[in-house]
């Protein structure tokens, strides 16, 4: 498979406004076509916890920005899904949680 | 295993002999970066590093992504069973969880100047390794559970120093990774805990899936033996001793693979108690003058035969991934020829 | 039932039957709908839509758990999700047959998302106004969700309609497929009429033509034919599925079934 047909060759710097009183962080980066794909691709990947306000993606010196009034619909994702965080489980038992550091 | 080290260790010896500087201006960049490390600060993507550090970084990265990639397979292939609606979302949740600590660890890679496309073929090709933990089969709805404990448990053991490892894109991704692996273990061991509290057919599956999933945890997510405590010969420790000793150096890792051996055992054992379960190796039994559990020594050289690319498992694993690939190349065609439309931003919106 | 009972009370109750059946009617399109997008995990044609399809059918599991554990309130047998998940033989299951369609390429299941995710998204919104706040409170949380998923399909339909040559040609063809199986999404029957009359309920049939018009729009961008089938295909909401259904429902139920008892 040649790097033509991986067909997902632009990269995408992505910013996210964790919650209010903070800017835009940049958070990491995303392969996608075009800025919705790269958009859907940040959402997928960044917002699957916490409470994110607003995502941009850039590319070269172009910024696109999710638009307010998609807000919801658009971080819907991170709500009603207590499992994924630890605290939602039985605690383990004895030596630790695995997750402290050494 | 072996030969993997070996290569290794023949790159990172290659780079660091070739490093005599051929003038002044590379003497000062390699000052530089020695300044970085000793300081604890930060390698970023533009600072100048040597090619031995840059080659083990993408192989540890790229290994790294593809254990992912590979590692949703085992887990993924229960989805369509979970047999309850809540142990389907958590399955679901966690599988994605580990579709995007591959994207992390695919983009932190790809700041060392590989792409991805590259690193994907080269793990289609077989040029490129996962986590030979992977390579064992899923066989019952525990193996879900056992896998998440004990599998992500030694992960986590694994990476939680690497959020502090030296390169800066690595360890960034690192925390996010672990951040979220805390979740993968917890609901591991509360799947088992459902199990152990149920119906004795429901246990006699949970003790059947540790008997199989502990041995490939503690061998295998650790890497090879790089000292004497694990059971290993005096060559093989050694031939991992100057592996673990350079990525130490470097500040890629910092601890031996048989000291995060060592702790993962120690983390275990009063877990299983906790759930009623027996870890199979009759050797566990504390040791009240090292402060740890010890444990029988691991039979590097019959368990080779599991590290091996040749085996059912390990073919079906490559197999699924090389036919999603090629079965979404048209779609991955589309994609980029949408792109390369001048009209494409807007006429998706 | 005593004498001074009165009429409104008895047909109260008949609602609460009523808001039951629908109820596990919408929570078995989203069940089976996710437990066709769970198939893709690990086969998708991009890692970030296997991270994308799991989303969605997290969403989905979501909706069918929130409005089975309804249902088996509503209708007074305290069935809990699990029990209808799981408890139930295919012929008992009401889903649109559009829900349970094999995934086929990934042209397939985009037409089947967007086609199932426009309808949701319209009556969702129109279950929000329901007279059971049960079902309002799950219809409104949902909508939003359903609105995320109509973006992904709505993005990959012009995406492979202006693709390259083969994507057109498969998105084409997928929408072909999908189409006749959509009428039954709108379809009246007794109960859903007897719902919208009494005003406890929207029914889905006054809904079609903003659907149409909506997808169509989305077809249309996507430089495709709206397809104009022949036929209709119907039978899910009455239990009558395909032949592929059974082993879909006994995959689904095949651990749970497997450990009589058992608690997860």
């Amino acid at each position: 498979m040649s790097r033509e047909t991986e067909g997902v060759t632009a990269s995408w710097e992505v910013f996210l406004r964790p919650r209010r009183g903070l800017s835009h962080q940049h958070v990491g980066s995303v392969r996608a076509g075009d800025a919705d794909m790269a958009l859907e691709h940040a959402r997928d990947l960044y917002t699957r916890r916490g409470e994110p306000l607003s995502l941009w993606v850039v590319r070269s010196a172009d910024v696109h920005a999710a638009s307010p009034t998609e807000r919801d619909p658009f971080f819907s994702n991170a709500h009603h899904k207590p499992y994924r965080y630890p605290e939602h489980f039985t605690p383990l038992t004895g030596g630790g949680d695995h997750d402290d550091d050494d | 295993m072996v030969d993997t080290a070996e290569a290794i260790v023949q790159a990172a010896g290659g780079a660091a002999d070739g490093e005599a500087a051929p003038d002044e201006e590379a003497a000062a960049l390699a000052a530089h970066f020695e300044a970085l490390l000793r300081a604890g600060e930060t390698v970023e993507p533009r600072d100048w590093m040597p090619d031995g550090y840059r080659r083990m970084l993408v192989r540890q990265i790229a290994q790294h992504a593809h254990s992912e990639i590979i590692g949703m397979q085992p887990e993924g292939g229960w989805l369509t069973r979970a047999p309850s609606l809540h142990r389907k979302s958590v399955l679901l949740a966690k599988v994605q969880d580990e579709a995007g600590h591959g994207l992390y660890l695919y983009a932190a890679a790809e700041t060392l100047g590989v792409d991805r496309a590259d690193l994907l073929d080269a793990l289609h090709r077989g040029q490129q390794r996962y986590a030979a933990t992977f390579n064992h089969p899923a066989l019952t709805w525990a193996d879900t559970g056992a896998i998440a404990w004990l599998t992500d448990g030694a992960a986590v053991i694994n990476q939680a120093p690497l959020t502090r490892t030296s390169y800066g894109p690595y360890a960034r991704a690192m925390r996010r990774v672990c951040q979220e692996e805390a979740f993968h273990v917890r609901q591991g061991y509360d799947l088992m805990k459902a199990l152990c509290e149920g119906t004795p057919a429901q246990r006699e599956m949970a003790q059947d899936a540790v008997d199989r999933w502990w041995l490939p945890a503690v061998a295998l997510m650790f890497g090879p033996p790089d000292t004497l405590a694990g059971g290993a010969d005096a060559r093989t420790a050694a031939l991992g001793a100057r592996v673990s000793a350079q990525a130490i150096a470097w500040g890629i890792k910092r601890h031996t693979n048989d000291e995060l051996r060592q702790r993962f055992v120690d983390h275990c054992v009063p877990q299983a108690r906790g759930l009623g379960l027996t870890l199979p190796d009759p050797g566990i039994r504390w040791n009240e003058e090292r402060g740890h559990y010890d444990f029988g020594p691991i039979d590097w050289e019959s368990y080779r035969g599991a590290l091996a690319d040749d085996s059912h498992t390990a073919r079906r694993r490559v197999a699924h991934r090389v036919a999603a690939h090629e079965d979404g190349a048209w779609v991955r065609e589309a994609a980029a020829a949408y792109a390369a439309r001048e009209d494409a931003p807007e006429a998706a919106l | 039932m005593t004498t001074t009972e009165t009429h409104g009370a008895r047909e109260a109750r008949g609602d609460t039957a009523g808001f039951a059946l629908l109820a596990a009617r919408l929570g078995d399109d989203a069940l089976v709908l996710g437990q066709r997008l769970c198939q893709w995990i690990t086969r998708a044609p991009t890692i970030e839509e296997d991270l994308a399809l799991s989303n969605i059918a997290l969403d989905l599991i979501g909706h069918a758990r929130a409005l089975l554990a309804l249902s088996g309130t509503l209708d007074g047998t305290g069935r809990t999700e699990d029990d209808l998940a799981y408890g139930r033989g295919d012929r008992e299951f009401r889903n649109t047959l559009l829900t349970a369609l094999p995934n086929g390429d990934f042209a397939v299941t985009v037409a089947r998302q967007l086609a199932y995710s426009h309808y949701a998204v319209l009556y969702y919104e129109a279950l929000a106004g329901s007279a059971e706040p049960g079902l309002a409170a799950c219809a409104a949380r949902a909508a939003t969700e359903v609105d995320y998923h109509r973006r992904h399909a709505d993005g990959w339909t012009v995406r492979l309609g202006l693709g390259t040559a083969e994507s057109g040609r498969r998105m084409q063809a997928a929408l072909d497929r999908v189409w006749p199986y959509t009428a039954e999404l709108f379809d009246e029957d007794d109960l859903v009429a007897r719902l919208a009359g009494t005003g406890a309920a929207a029914s889905p049939g006054p809904l079609r033509p903003v659907w149409r018009e909506r997808v169509h729009a989305v077809v249309e961008r996507a430089g495709l034919a709206v397809p104009a089938p022949r036929w209709e295909a119907r039978g899910g909401r009455q239990g009558l599925h395909g032949e592929e259904f059974a082993p879909l429902i006994a995959e689904l139920q095949s651990v749970h079934r497997q450990f009589p008892g058992g608690t997860w």
